[in-house]
């Protein structure tokens, strides 16, 4: 019974055993990784992956995927860079606004799903096209810039020594976690992730779970496009390009599974560290960008591979 | 007398826990339609498996115009010239007649495909067999009765001589059949030996040569159509005497109706009206898709009836959605326990609170302790054997997956339970204690509608049944009138 649970507890929480093998491969592989500024430069960095990845979580635990997040990050960039400069509101105003809107885009992802019932990955496709089209059609494919100073505040300031921007993430983590955990409609997530009919035979509305998750996804993907517009001062329409790959990444290497019905805060967080970690250290090492993208694919690939392997494992010892 | 051309001799096949088949033999004569019938589960389709390769049987032998086999494959039963019209069809809707007829075994030139001599050749067969089709009609544009014939031309192409038909006329309208009945009764002229299952006495009596009746996995008799009856067919059905004992309970019920059912349409259900009294078990029977489950799925408001009236406790209700139907007090346990019961990867704490989480609530945030007392509260009363409440539900065993099915329900602390086939594919130790269950159920006030296709189930368990058929009412028992034969008679559908 007691090697059952350790070997339970070590599947479940193996992949932090991965980032400090990784943390470890770095640290020899060049010095300039294990420094005080460049951790707070990874942390840094993970705050708007971590934060649009609590979004993302309730999708992919649904049974969903939404390829849309990175585009709204890239909207909410160019549309609260517009509403500060051309506009002139002021940035509290455009940055709550920005986030009312991915979350209604979000609302509107989980309608289409759950009602015009077109599969998550076309209909959050077609999504991330239109508001990737939005964007460039605001800003004319220009970068925006010149925001009033306040607006900085968010992207740049620190708290003692730790930013503002990882604070932020802590605050969502442990909100997302509190949703997955100790909310009802937390736990309707799961359900409806494990077996949709079951929940609906149980009183579950299955609809508004949906509607639900994909909002909280487009709330968390535009806070994330907020904090990154803050971070860099500069509205980009390249901002949230290929995004939702990080994010989706950092999840499945977490463990939450691409099937639904399983995955949690904290081993997510693991993954999130991962990534950044991945792409904080090929750049001190060098290594392109291209070759970059490379790898992240064949890491995606062997995550969800694992996943699966382990899924189907599962079925044979059952039968 | 011809010879046989199919012989099945003592197939036996063991599944966990079942003897599926016990030493069946079958054979069949070439122009001859042999019926095949009994109960559901009586194994007629695990019979039929075995000539097709779908089931190996642990032993017996497969005997085709003289010649033996221990088992079979897809292949070497189309070799053989077995062929098989399932209820599901297997045509493709999104290719013309003869492409289906054809289909796996396309008339090509080279690479491409011919379809113009295939046409051709589609046109000979369907004249062949007196089937009006156009062989470039798309089968997605026909109905079920020409997609069937579509099937048997198939058949035909292939050089089917033994032909197995699983409850053909059960999709089709009274015209299609009789249609079908032409074909059928052809294919016998043409020296075709065929197996026919059915549920529906007229049918077999009107078209069938001999008759083998199956009951528990056995073959119990076979007899020429001739020298048997409808009354003599049924009584070998169901045959058996009821055994088990069934556990008493306390008659509770009261005078005023729960639930009140006029005259419901929809979802596959036809004109059914009932009451429901307080405190009573309601039984429903009928074979499978004789509309039971459609029913509960409109009282639940799973589905939306057509038209008919649902009074429950003196006031119409109208239930768009499962959760109105939980709120006013009623719940569902169904059929299929792993599709639609449970949450197979989640913990019994999740599962059995799944139902009520939403009501235990202090505004969003789940009053974790109360909910910790309901499920240890209904993982005693019901003895749902596990050592902790964590543990996922795909590890337990059926009967205690059906118990955290009972719990989540009992959570909502509901007035009216359906139960779909409480006790499918769980063991006779763990049905008596969901007997129980039952019984202590109505002890407490609350009411009971149970479907069952186990009719000794049904019989030792409810106060009234009513029988269904294709989806219309056929009858209704009380208990001092509960026979098998009867509910068998209203169950095999309007004579």
């Amino acid at each position: 019974m007691k090697t059952a649970n350790i070997s339970k507890s070590l599947k479940k929480y193996g992949i932090y055993l991965v980032l400090v093998v990784l943390i470890i491969a770095f640290s020899i592989a060049t010095p300039q990784f294990l420094t005080v500024s460049n951790i707070l430069n990874v942390a840094r960095q993970a705050a708007m992956l971590g934060v649009a990845s609590v979004g993302m979580i309730f999708v992919i635990i649904i049974g969903g995927i939404d390829l849309s997040v990175g585009s709204m990050v890239t909207f909410v960039n160019i549309f609260v860079a517009y509403l500060m400069v051309n506009a002139g509101v002021s940035p509290i105003v455009a940055a709550l606004t920005g986030i009312l809107v991915t979350t209604l885009i979000g609302l509107f992802n989980g309608w289409v799903v759950a009602n015009i019932k077109i599969p998550a990955l076309i209909a959050t496709l077609a999504t991330q096209i239109i508001f990737e089209g939005a964007a460039y059609i605001i800003a004319g494919g220009m970068p925006i810039f010149g925001f009033p100073k306040s607006f900085s505040v968010l992207g740049q300031s620190y708290i003692g020594f730790i930013p503002l921007l990882v604070i932020v993430m802590i605050i969502c983590l442990i909100i997302g976690s509190f949703i997955l955990n100790k909310t009802f409609f937390g736990r309707h997530f799961y359900a409806v992730g494990s077996n949709a009919e079951a929940a609906e035979l149980s009183g579950i509305q299955v609809k508004r779970v949906n509607y639900l998750a994909y909002s909280l996804c487009g709330f968390f993907a535009g806070l994330s496009g907020v904090m990154l517009l803050s971070r860099t001062s500069s509205g980009q329409v390249t901002a949230g390009k290929g995004f939702e790959f990080d994010v989706i990444s950092a999840l499945v290497l977490g463990g939450v599974s691409v099937t639904g019905g399983s995955g949690n805060i904290s081993c997510a967080v693991a993954g999130i560290l991962i990534m950044q970690v991945l792409s904080n250290g090929f750049v001190l090492c060098g290594i392109s960008t291209y070759w970059q993208m490379a790898i992240k694919g064949v890491i995606l690939l062997a995550a969800v591979g694992f996943d699966m392997m382990q899924k189907q494992r599962q079925h044979v010892v059952k039968k | 007398m011809s010879e046989a051309i199919l012989e099945l001799k003592n197939i036996t096949k063991r599944f966990p826990g079942v003897v599926a088949l016990n030493e069946v033999s079958l054979d069949v004569r070439a122009g001859e339609i042999h019926a095949l019938c009994g109960e559901n589960g009586a194994g007629k389709s695990t019979l039929i498996k075995t000539c097709t390769g779908a089931v190996i049987p642990d032993m017996g032998e497969i005997v085709v115009e003289g010649r033996s086999y221990t088992s079979m494959t897809p292949q070497l039963a189309d070799k053989c010239g077995i062929a098989v019209i399932y209820q599901e069809l297997n045509s493709v809707g999104d290719l013309c007649a003869a492409e289906n007829v054809f289909l796996g075994n396309e008339i090509r030139k080279g690479i491409v495909v011919d379809k113009k001599v295939m046409a051709e050749k589609a046109a000979k067969v369907f004249e062949s067999l007196n089937i009006k089709i156009d062989p470039y009609e798309m089968v997605k544009d026909l109905t079920v009765g020409y997609r069937q014939m579509i099937e048997i031309a198939k058949a035909m192409v292939h050089n089917a001589k033994i032909l197995i038909m699983d409850e053909p006329s059960a999709p089709l309208t009274n015209n299609e059949t009789e249609t079908l009945f032409t074909l059928v009764e052809d294919l016998r002229k043409k020296g075709v030996g065929i197996v026919y299952i059915s549920h529906r006495m007229p049918e077999i009596f009107r078209l069938s040569d001999r008759i083998t009746v199956m009951r528990d996995g056995q073959k119990i008799q076979t007899m020429d159509a001739g020298n048997t009856n409808n009354d003599e067919l049924i009584k070998l059905m169901v045959g058996r005497e009821l055994t088990s004992t069934f556990p008493e309970r306390k008659n509770m019920i009261e005078d005023n109706i729960l639930l009140d059912v006029q005259n419901i349409t929809g979802n596959g259900v036809k004109d059914i009206s009932f009451q429901l009294k307080k405190g009573e078990i309601l039984g429903l029977a009928g074979l499978v898709g004789a509309g039971r489950t459609e029913l509960a799925e409109l009282i639940f408001g799973v589905k939306k009836a057509e038209s008919g009236k649902i009074i429950w406790k003196g006031q119409e209700v109208h239930f768009n959605c499962p959760k109105q139907a939980i709120r006013a007090g009623i719940i569902l346990c169904p059929e299929d326990r792993k599709q639609q019961g449970v949450c197979l990867p989640l913990s019994i704490w999740d599962n059995a609170i799944m139902a009520s989480l939403e009501g235990i609530s202090k505004g969003p945030v789940v009053n974790h302790k109360k909910a910790e007392e309901i499920c240890q509260h209904y993982k005693e009363k019901l003895q749902i054997k596990t050592p902790s409440l964590d543990q996922a539900v795909k590890n337990l065993s059926g009967g205690n997956q059906q118990k955290v099915v009972l719990a989540k329900g009992l959570a909502t602390s509901p007035e009216l339970v359906i139960f779909d086939e409480p006790t499918r594919g769980i063991d006779v130790g763990a049905k008596y204690e969901i007997y129980k269950l039952l019984n202590a159920l109505i002890e407490e006030g609350k009411t009971i509608i149970m479907i069952s296709s186990e009719m000794e189930e049904l019989m030792g368990m409810a106060d009234r049944i009513i029988v269904l058929a294709e989806g219309e009412h056929q009858g209704e028992l009380n208990r001092e009138e509960f026979s098998q034969e009867q509910i068998m008679q209203y169950a095999s559908g309007p004579n």
